[in-house]
């Protein structure tokens, strides 16, 4: 029997063996805190233990698990709330009581809990890796498909059961492979954590992730399947916007991540989503949710695993053919977490004590995400948004500026813009995304045929501002010509009224795309009307006394969701003042 | 069970080795005798085969490699609790120092605590009124929030940290459940005394548990500090249902304290030379904030830092800023124009806030106003900005209003005196005032409803004068 050498810390060392792989999960002394092989020499094997170290001895036992660090798959995921290392939080609450103690070893899922099964194979049937056999609902909103693992050789069905209610462990389906082996399939399969699971192709990325957040939708698409990255110091409001993106995306189904991040701020997703109601499927949002939560006090190795436990739910549930959006909040705890590791193995620092594979491991993350089809036939996705808290505010920090490169979309968050409580407080300027081109056509046949170029020409109002605020900024506006004022103004109405978006106000906080266009064009009639009449030699001072800026500015919270017929007495009111203007 | 080690193969710092031990812990405690019979603590900091790693509390100095015997504890460092600890006096390793004798434990716990299961906590809501205009209507503090403040050396943050004990309206019934611990780390000794003075002046002094650390007291004592006061919290707060307010004073001191402690174990340093693991341990300290299902009391944090040369991005306010909800930030600039208390308002914030404020808990226009003052004072600062560049009597007509708002803001509602109480009627009707200042369109993040019912140029008038 192998015992431990060395403490320090979450790193715990072995000596002598030969026994224990790369990878594999590890059992450390007499409590048995889970752990994982992370190096291995000549001399010594060294593991990081996911759990508190305090009393730990040299001399006590420890034993390899003969797995690499898995996930266990089934049914009885969503709704849940799991630890780094993919413990029940709820079940370990009843266990030790309000504080987490070291050792406790419970499955994952419910094992009592019974599922209404249906079989959906029939004896002499052909079974391939990833295809469906038997499917039972898991929430009311999704249906739960339990598919032969990527990892099995397939074969012919010998028995099936009959439908009716299974617990996770019972056996359903019984298959042969051409070898003559046979296999027992239950509800529930395990996947190793840190291996992305394989898809028959990779489709094109052509479908934006609806969030109902304007400067998203409208400036800044984010595809499904994609990637984007939600950088911003403290308190600019990146756990803010992730939280309104899982409440309103369109994804069936948000793995929530909180790694590294404040336990309040998790008790707060599972209080409100348990009471907020999803206006399309009229269920809670925790029907859709599963919540992955290492706080900034639970031990820093599961942190690092943590990241590594969402991607996995979220790539099992696109096999069964569900889009799946991933709150990362945040990637940056998950990088200091190997800092810190990697700083206990004593390996030489790259930049900032950062290890040297940083860019490796957060690339590798990122390429997760995907829009695929499936082993099992059918489409499924992954879109990963991570937040990212760069140190000292700096966005030239490593884990910003690596990240950058394996994201498409940026949303810079900006502290003037936090300061002066414009949410969401992403820099139009600084942000970016790859996906525009990609989704034209999307936005094209599904909202209307000059969506594109409406979008342009109000980024373009943006983009002339920032210019002339150069001037502003020396000058004052009471110098600029009227036809630039006219344009400040309109910037101001965009920035205001369009982009600023109220969270906590029951129209606002979701707007779907329809109104944000028909918002988009009223601006533009007003910029072009405006612009005449500053032609026919109107003044700013007579135009702004309309008071039909100040009503745009307010049309957010004017004109409710469901009435966007209100938007035709809105143009015509600004065409017949305008005109009437002389 | 216990044996005794005598003699040591190595001193290094605060650290010492010894060889040939077996059955010892990771984190355990040991006493460390000296042949003049004095006593040292030690924790195990690392173990390695037969060897052994201990930092000792109170320094190496005089130890040598024969003159000590060593006896394990068996078990981490744990502190003697019971409710007598009310009024109380102890050194930041948890001893008494007050020369009132021991305490005679209920039970004893572990001082580095346990992660909070997310499950189990309550999402805080509870709002606590300070008395102070800027806390309350802009940083609004929670019950079970942890809210540091961060300073720098010579401002107020000692004052106001006194102000909102004294007026923090935090208990249940008569002030009955209401305590204060007190944390100091590395402080001066004329600082833990005009906390002593304010709190026996406030009456409050026999619901204070005092953990003192004072700057010349050992390094390697100041990270226990703040874990023996925040064990000490937590049994108040959820095992006798009290609301505990924790001012932990001064953070950038434990930071400090933790970075020689790891360079003297030559460890790799992340950025400044602070060690890679601050964040965690940071948040080990910071997430012991809350309030727990199924028990009445509640922990709340106010942690005072001193940002180094007034910097908001080195690391310790950085990260504390990452852990924290929310920061109220002081400013050097206010504080030198007689402003007190110098709340920097635009960097300061309180994440709670949302959902412990509006109707039923404030009033119901208080995000309203929270918002609009917020954004008008940040155009005041665009409108300085400006004046500065092209002179005040160049600018047009709004930006006036907003220099003036400015002013008005800064002299008539962030100032207040040190004993100055105001309710949170009178601190939003005050907001309301101000903002009654500046012409109604500029006011975009209040809607009709609240503007026909709170803007009045004239009320504006009577409390501000004219121009």
């Amino acid at each position: 029997m192998n015992t431990i050498y060395s403490v320090n810390g979450p790193v715990v060392k072995v000596r002598n063996t030969r026994d224990f792989s790369m990878l594999e999960t590890v059992y450390a002394g007499k409590k048995r805190l889970i752990g994982e092989v992370i190096g291995i020499t000549e001399e010594f094997t060294t593991v990081q233990v996911y759990e508190g170290t305090s009393g730990l001895m040299p001399g006590e036992p420890i034993e390899p698990a003969g797995t690499p660090m898995s996930a266990l798959l089934g049914p009885g995921i969503l709704s849940n709330i799991f630890d780094g290392i993919e413990r029940p939080l709820k079940r370990l609450e009843q266990i030790s009581g309000a504080f987490i103690n070291d050792g406790s070893d419970v499955s994952p899922l419910d094992t009592e809990r019974e599922f209404d099964v249906t079989v959906t194979v029939r004896p002499g049937d052909t079974l391939e890796a990833g295809q469906i056999y038997a499917t039972c609902p898991e929430t009311p909103l999704i249906t739960h498909k339990c598919m032969l693992s990527p990892l099995s050789k397939g074969g012919e069905v010998i028995t099936a059961a009959a439908n009716g209610r299974y617990k996770i462990n019972d056996t359903v389906v019984t298959i042969r492979n051409k070898d003559g082996e046979t296999e027992e399939l239950t509800l529930c399969q395990r996947w190793p954590i840190r291996t992305p699971r394989p898809a028959a192709e990779r489709l094109p990325i052509n479908r934006p992730l609806i969030t109902g957040q304007r400067i998203v939708d409208t400036i800044l698409p984010v595809a499904k399947g994609g990637t984007a990255a939600i950088p911003g110091g403290f308190g600019t409001g990146k756990t803010m916007t992730q939280h309104q993106l899982a409440k309103w995306c369109d994804a069936d189904i948000i793995v929530y991540i909180g790694c590294g991040e404040r336990g309040n701020e998790m008790t707060q997703v599972l209080e409100e989503f348990s009471q907020l109601i999803d206006p399309k499927t009229d269920r809670p949002l925790t029907d859709r949710t599963v919540l992955i939560a290492n706080t900034s006090n639970m031990p820093v190795a599961a942190r690092e695993a943590s990241i590594y436990t969402g991607i996995t739910l979220a790539e099992y549930y696109r096999d069964m053919g569900y889009h799946i959006a991933i709150m990362a909040d945040s990637t940056s705890r998950w990088a200091e977490a190997l800092r810190e590791i990697s700083g206990r193995l004593e390996e030489m620092p790259a930049e900032e004590g950062f290890p040297a594979y940083l860019p490796s491991r957060l690339s590798e993350f990122y390429e997760r995400a995907g829009y695929v089809r499936t082993l099992g036939g059918s489409e499924g996705s992954v879109t990963i948004i991570g937040a990212v808290s760069p140190q000292g505010s700096d966005f030239s920090e490593p884990v910003t500026q690596n990240t950058k490169r394996f994201v498409r979309c940026f949303w810079a968050l900006d502290k003037s813009l936090a300061y002066a409580r414009h949410y969401p407080a992403i820099n139009w300027n600084q942000s970016y995304s790859e996906y525009v081109e990609d989704l034209a056509d999307y936005y094209k046949e599904n909202v209307r045929d000059d969506f594109m170029e409406v979008r342009q020409e109000i980024s373009n109002i943006l983009v002339e501002e920032n210019t002339l605020m150069e001037i502003v900024k020396l000058m004052g506006t009471d110098v600029l010509p009227d036809d630039q004022k006219l344009l400040i103004e309109t910037a101001r109405i965009v920035r205001v009224g369009f982009l600023q978006q109220n969270a906590y106000h029951k129209d606002d906080t979701y707007v779907p795309l329809e109104k944000q266009y028909l918002m988009m064009k009223a601006i533009l009639t007003l910029y072009s009307e405006a612009k005449q009449a500053v032609s026919r030699g109107v003044g700013m001072n007579t135009i702004m006394a309309t008071g039909l800026f100040e009503k745009l500015v307010k049309m957010k919270y004017d004109i409710p969701n469901d009435r966007l017929e209100m938007f035709d007495d809105y143009e015509k009111e600004i065409k017949s003042v305008m005109s009437a203007l002389a | 069970m216990s044996v005794k080690y005598i003699g040591l193969s190595e001193i290094n710092g605060p650290l010492v080795a010894l060889e040939n031990v077996s059955g010892v812990g990771y984190d355990e405690m040991a006493k460390i005798k000296l042949s003049d019979g004095s006593e040292r603590l030690a924790r195990v900091v690392e173990l390695s085969g037969d060897k052994a790693v201990l930092q000792v509390f109170e320094g190496t100095k005089g130890l040598s490699l024969t003159n000590t015997e060593i006896r394990f504890e068996g078990k981490p460092m744990e502190l003697p609790l019971s409710p007598e600890i009310l009024g109380r006096i102890f050194s930041g390793a948890g001893r008494p120092i007050d020369g009132l004798g021991e305490i005679y434990p209920e039970k004893t716990a572990d001082i580095n605590g346990k992660p909070l299961n997310p499950v189990s906590r309550t999402y805080p809501r509870n709002y606590i009124n300070t008395g102070i205009s800027s806390i309350d209507a802009l940083t609004t503090l929670i019950r079970g929030q942890k809210l540091p403040i961060f300073s720098g050396s010579g401002l107020s943050h000692n004052k106001l940290a006194v102000q909102i004990v004294r007026q923090a309206k935090i208990a249940d019934k008569n002030g009955e459940d209401f305590a204060v611990v007190f944390g100091a780390m590395g402080v001066k000794n004329d600082v833990a005394d005009y906390f002593k003075r304010c709190f026996e002046e406030t009456g409050v002094l026999k619901k204070v548990v005092m953990f003192l650390n004072l700057s010349n007291d050992p390094i390697i004592e100041r990270i226990l500090t703040p874990r023996c006061a925040l064990t000490a919290a937590e049994y108040l707060a959820f095992e006798h249902n009290m609301h505990i307010l924790v001012i932990l004073t001064d953070m950038t001191s434990y930071a400090e304290a933790l970075r020689e402690f790891s360079s003297s174990k030559g460890e790799i340093p992340g950025r400044k030379g602070y060690p890679g693991y601050l964040y965690s341990d940071l948040a080990s300290l910071y997430e012991r904030a809350g309030i727990i299902e199924g028990s009445s009391g509640s922990v709340t944090q106010i942690p005072i830092l001193t940002m180094p040369n007034d910097d908001i991005t080195h690391p310790v306010p950085d990260l504390t800023g990452y852990i924290t909800e929310g920061q109220i930030v002081l400013d050097r600039n206010l504080d030198s124009t007689g402003i007190y208390p110098p709340v920097s308002v635009l960097p300061s914030l309180s994440r709670l806030m949302k959902d412990g404020i509006g109707e039923g808990y404030t009033r119901e226009d208080h995000q309203m106003v929270a918002n609009q003052l917020f954004a008008a004072y940040a155009k005041v600062q665009d409108a300085r900005a400006l004046a500065s560049v092209i002179g005040e009597e160049e600018l047009s007509e709004s930006d006036k209003a907003y220099i003036r708002f400015g002013v008005l803001f800064e002299n008539k509602f962030l100032k207040q005196g040190f004993d100055e109480n105001r309710t949170i009627e009178q601190t939003l009707d005050l907001g309301w005032a101000l903002l009654s200042t500046l012409p109604k369109a500029e006011l975009d993040r209040v809607d009709e409803e609240h503007l026909e019912k709170y803007y009045s140029a004239e009320k504006a008038k009577d409390i501000f004068g004219e121009e």
